[in-house]
């Protein structure tokens, strides 16, 4: 029998045909590690088109699962074990996988037909690139029909279940149980489909055992997590779960409305359920009725939140205005993607940061808040709406595609420590004039008003003031910005900054490389920004901020602090590998 | 008891700066008196309007009002009226507001049907903007930005409604404050989007564009009051009429004859009548279509919104697959 190694860390990627299950296979995968007491991220890659066709390099889908027994941050860099269902997902996903990683191959899938619609003109596996790789061709397919023979299911619909036989193979290697998915496809399909499916998994599973097909196996032990109830979660599912908690925050039903847009749909989607839940949503006809929708349901003295990316926001910056000098509390959230334009709907980016905080006509100031993790846009949707009533104001969020879609254990906080936003509502109704108070009659609206009573005004020392007025008060948030957490050096050569997606890449390199001269800030809140961020940065030599953009912090933060800055941009719609930021921290040592 | 509200009781306390000779007031006082004889609070009673002259209207009541962005207010009273929908909810547009710039959200509020009344102040000029053509300008209007004559063909607001699933649509002028007055009770009566065209004089840029059939002498003879159950009749003794091939006719009235009635529930009527106009014809005015529809609000209400208790936002919380870590 093949010896069971301790591993500390497992990266495995199901990549396939859009048609091929891998979402669904890695979703399991995660799950099951997960429920053994494994840390885990997860990343899927989708293709943009909805039904490429069948086997071509564009309908590749891949998801990604990092396992491990410490805790980790980042999906991971390189991937040890690649499970690719046809050629064109050998070809997208095979520079990731390390020298020494095991390849797990359909070759049912590997005919000269599936080769050049993945534009080959030969069979890859034959290369003498190869040699490095540990690589094992398995017809799944037959392997499959023929462990679902005898079960009363179509063809098609037998061969659909390949992706659990490559799933049972993988629970082998990976020393993992059957359970957690054999549960999930009792519940899930109705018989015959679950008898296939059933049928498969265990048969991957004894097939791998039967045959020995791996020299080796690997055990990753439980991570030390806090203690707890978890649950995967994506960052998206995060949001709508918070505008849920925000209804019960503020004991107020909550409106929210959003145009179909990729990446921020699902959020519509999720909250669509929940109406006996105190959420309202409302799919508008375009980005802008979106966010007006939401005025004016603030107006109507409701939380009101809107989700768009990239495109809408732009779409959205003159509601924003009307917001800001009507002065009501609302949410909108950018799932950034990239752009300009159209740019690459599914991939993800950091390059809003400066559209957020600045691009509206006029002086024009409103919070930015932008999420770290998948988890925390929980927390923050939360803080984000306190800031807008505080300082009765849009706030803008931002996420990004990696959250949206990537999913984290999300240790699941108590009903009980969420914040209770409705004395503070109270506490703004002379503010906040809601339709339907007996004489308290008013109109308001984006005209500049006057400063005392609130009427229209065309005064030049009137609008000199409200503009004053508008920027004091969201400056006057820095005071409820959480103190800064430091980790590494709190003084010494240099402080990375960062912000956004970015935290879990930025967090690991600077874990790996364990030098006494590096501290490490997140920035939630970039504008304001917190107060302590202008003393902190005194205490290093320089500052080190790398974006998923051309520099769009380091630009903003220029302006306000007078440290060498040394920066690093990727523009490419992928995360930060840890790896490359740790040869740019060693080199900056 | 309180006292009765009179049309006063609606005027705020803000001067009104529109050009004196202005149609807007006419609009402004029929509404006001609209508002008192059906005894409507002011407190729940909200006017949004969106950018124009006619954006101006909602500080001159002394009512709740919002005065928004560009062609938007459809899009605000949407969410005001979803979450609020208690409020009798009014949006004020302009044939540049409604139909240029905010044309897609106009046609996407009457196809919802929420129980919001539209006013679309119809004086077929940008007036705000010194006097630009509009979208309901007459091909050939010669403007400051259309020198040689504007080459656009003219959007026609009632066959707009109609198209876009409107469930009220009513013409109304300002010159008529008595019809006016009852075609806005009408629209506030209604349950569903009411949407309400009013013609609008323009003293200053594009005066006298309605005078051939809304001056009052000739206003009788030139206009047809439609009046639901009664015939299309108007100058006392004259009749309109479809013939067998859709034309228009007009015919001296004879009580012998058998006319159609007019229903304001035939949406094929409501659309050949929003084809006629002066001088081919009489201009069609009142309540051309009204028709029962569900309201996006209805159906959304059947199951109201409730905040989540506790329970319920734990529940859902650790809905799906959830593990323990000891």
């Amino acid at each position: 029998m093949p010896k069971i190694q301790n591993a500390q860390q497992v990266i495995i990627r199901f990549a396939g045909d859009s048609g091929d299950g891998m979402q669904v296979t890695g979703i399991q995968f995660s799950n099951t590690a997960a429920s053994l007491g494994n840390d885990v991220r997860t990343q899927p890659d989708y293709p943009a088109e909805i039904r490429a066709p069948i086997g071509t390099l564009a309908g590749v889908s891949g998801f990604q699962v990092n396992m491990s027994s410490e805790r980790i941050h980042t999906p991971g860099d390189k991937i040890q074990v690649l499970v690719a269902m046809n050629p064109a997902a050998l070809k997208t996903n095979m520079q990731d996988l390390e020298a020494g990683g095991i390849l797990l191959i359909n070759s049912n899938a590997f005919q000269e037909k599936d080769l050049n619609k993945a534009q080959y003109t030969h069979n890859p596996l034959q290369d003498p690139g190869m040699g490095p790789y540990r690589i094992f061709q398995l017809p799944l397919t037959d392997l499959t029909l023929n462990a679902v023979k005898n079960i009363d299911i179509s063809h098609s619909a037998s061969k659909k279940s390949k992706n659990m036989f490559a799933l049972g193979i993988v629970y082998w290697l990976c020393d993992m149980p059957l359970t957690e998915t054999l549960d999930w496809i009792s519940g899930k399909f109705s018989d015959t489909t679950a008898q296939a499916n059933t049928a498969a998994l265990k048969a991957g599973y004894h097939y791998a055992e039967t045959v020995e097909l791996f020299d080796a196996r690997y055990h990753v032990p439980k991570a030390k997590l806090s203690k707890g109830i978890y649950r995967h979660v994506t960052g998206n599912e995060a949001l709508a779960l918070g505008v849920v908690a925000l209804a019960q925050a503020v004991g107020r039903e909550v409106f929210m409305s959003g145009y179909p847009i990729t990446p921020a749909s699902s959020v519509l989607h999720e909250l669509s359920h929940y109406r006996d839940l105190g959420i309202q949503t409302f799919q508008a006809e375009d980005e802008i009725a979106a966010l007006c929708a939401c005025i004016g349901a603030a107006y109507g003295g409701h939380p009101a939140i809107s989700c768009t990316s990239g495109p809408g926001l732009d779409l959205k910056t003159e509601a924003l205005g009307l917001a800001v000098m009507a002065e009501l509390p609302l949410i909108l959230i950018d799932i950034q993607r990239s752009g300009p334009s159209t740019g690459m709907p599914t991939k993800s980016e950091q390059t809003d940061l400066l559209t957020a905080i600045y691009g509206r006509h006029g002086e024009s100031p409103m919070p930015v808040l932008a999420v770290a993790k998948p988890g925390e846009c929980f927390s923050l949707l939360l803080q984000a709406y306190e800031f807008a009533v505080k300082a009765m104001t849009p706030v803008i969020i931002l996420s990004d595609g990696n959250l949206a879609m990537g999913a984290e254990p999300w240790l699941i906080p108590s009903v009980d420590s969420l914040p209770n936003l409705k004395k503070l509502i109270e506490d703004q109704s002379s503010l906040w004039n809601i339709p339907g108070r007996e004489n308290k009659a008013f109109t308001l609206g984006g005209i500049e008003k006057d400063l005392t009573t609130g009427h229209i005004s065309y005064d030049p020392d009137n609008h000199h003031a409200m503009t004053q007025k508008r920027q004091a008060k969201i400056t006057a948030l820095s005071e409820s910005i959480p103190p800064l957490e430091i980790l590494g050096a709190t003084q010494g050569k240099l402080l990375v900054i960062g912000w956004g997606s970015t935290y879990g890449s930025i967090l690991s390199a600077i874990e790996t490389i364990q030098s006494p001269d590096i501290g490490y800030i997140h920035l939630r809140h970039l504008n304001p920004l917190p107060n302590d961020l202008f003393d902190l940065v005194e205490h290093y030599d320089a500052l080190f901020i790398p974006e998923l953009n051309s520099g769009q912090l380091s630009t903003y933060l220029k302006g306000k602090i007078n440290r060498p800055i040394y920066e690093y941009h990727k523009v490419s719609g992928k995360p930060f590998l840890i790896d490359e930021l740790r040869q740019q921290l060693e080199s900056l040592l | 008891m309180s006292k009765r509200l009179t049309a006063k009781d609606y005027a705020s306390d803000q001067e009104v700066r529109w050009c004196p000779g202005c149609g807007d007031y006419a609009i402004l006082n029929a509404m006001r008196s609209a508002l008192a004889e059906m005894a409507l609070p002011q407190k729940d009673v909200v006017f949004v309007s969106g950018i124009g002259c006619a954006g101006r209207f909602p500080y001159y009541m002394n009512t709740y009002g919002f005065h928004t962005i560009h062609g938007r207010a459809p899009a605000v009273a949407t969410g005001l009226k979803l979450m609020r929908p208690e409020l009798s909810v009014w949006v004020i547009t302009g044939d540049g507001d409604g139909l240029s710039i905010g044309g897609n959200h106009l046609i996407h509020l009457l196809r919802r049907n929420l129980d919001i009344n539209v006013l679309l102040f119809n004086n077929r000029i940008y007036g705000l903007t010194k006097g630009q053509y509009s979208p309901t300008s007459e091909r050939g209007k010669i403007t400051v930005s259309s020198p040689e004559g504007s080459s656009d063909a003219p959007l026609d607001p009632i066959a707009l409604a109609l198209s876009a699933g409107a469930s009220f649509v009513a013409r109304a002028m300002d010159v008529d404050t008595k019809n006016l007055k009852d075609i806005l009770c009408a629209a506030e009566q209604h349950h569903g989007t009411s949407f309400v065209e009013i013609y609008q004089n323009c003293n200053i840029f594009n005066d006298k564009t309605f005078a051939a059939f809304a001056d009052k002498p000739v206003r009788n003879e030139r206009t047809l009051n439609l009046q639901k159950g009664k015939a299309w009749s108007f100058n006392e003794n004259q009749v309109l009429s479809m013939d067998q091939h859709f034309k228009a006719q007009v015919e001296e009235y004879n009580e012998k004859n058998e006319y159609y009635l007019h229903d304001p529930t035939s949406l094929i009527h409501a659309q050949w009548l929003s084809q006629q106009h002066y001088p081919h014809t009489p201009e069609p005015m009142g309540v051309l279509y009204q028709v029962d529809k569900p309201c996006f609000g209805d159906f959304q209400h059947r199951k109201k919104p409730h905040v989540a208790t506790q329970e319920q936002l734990s529940d859902l919380m650790q809905g799906g697959k959830t593990w323990k870590v000891e």
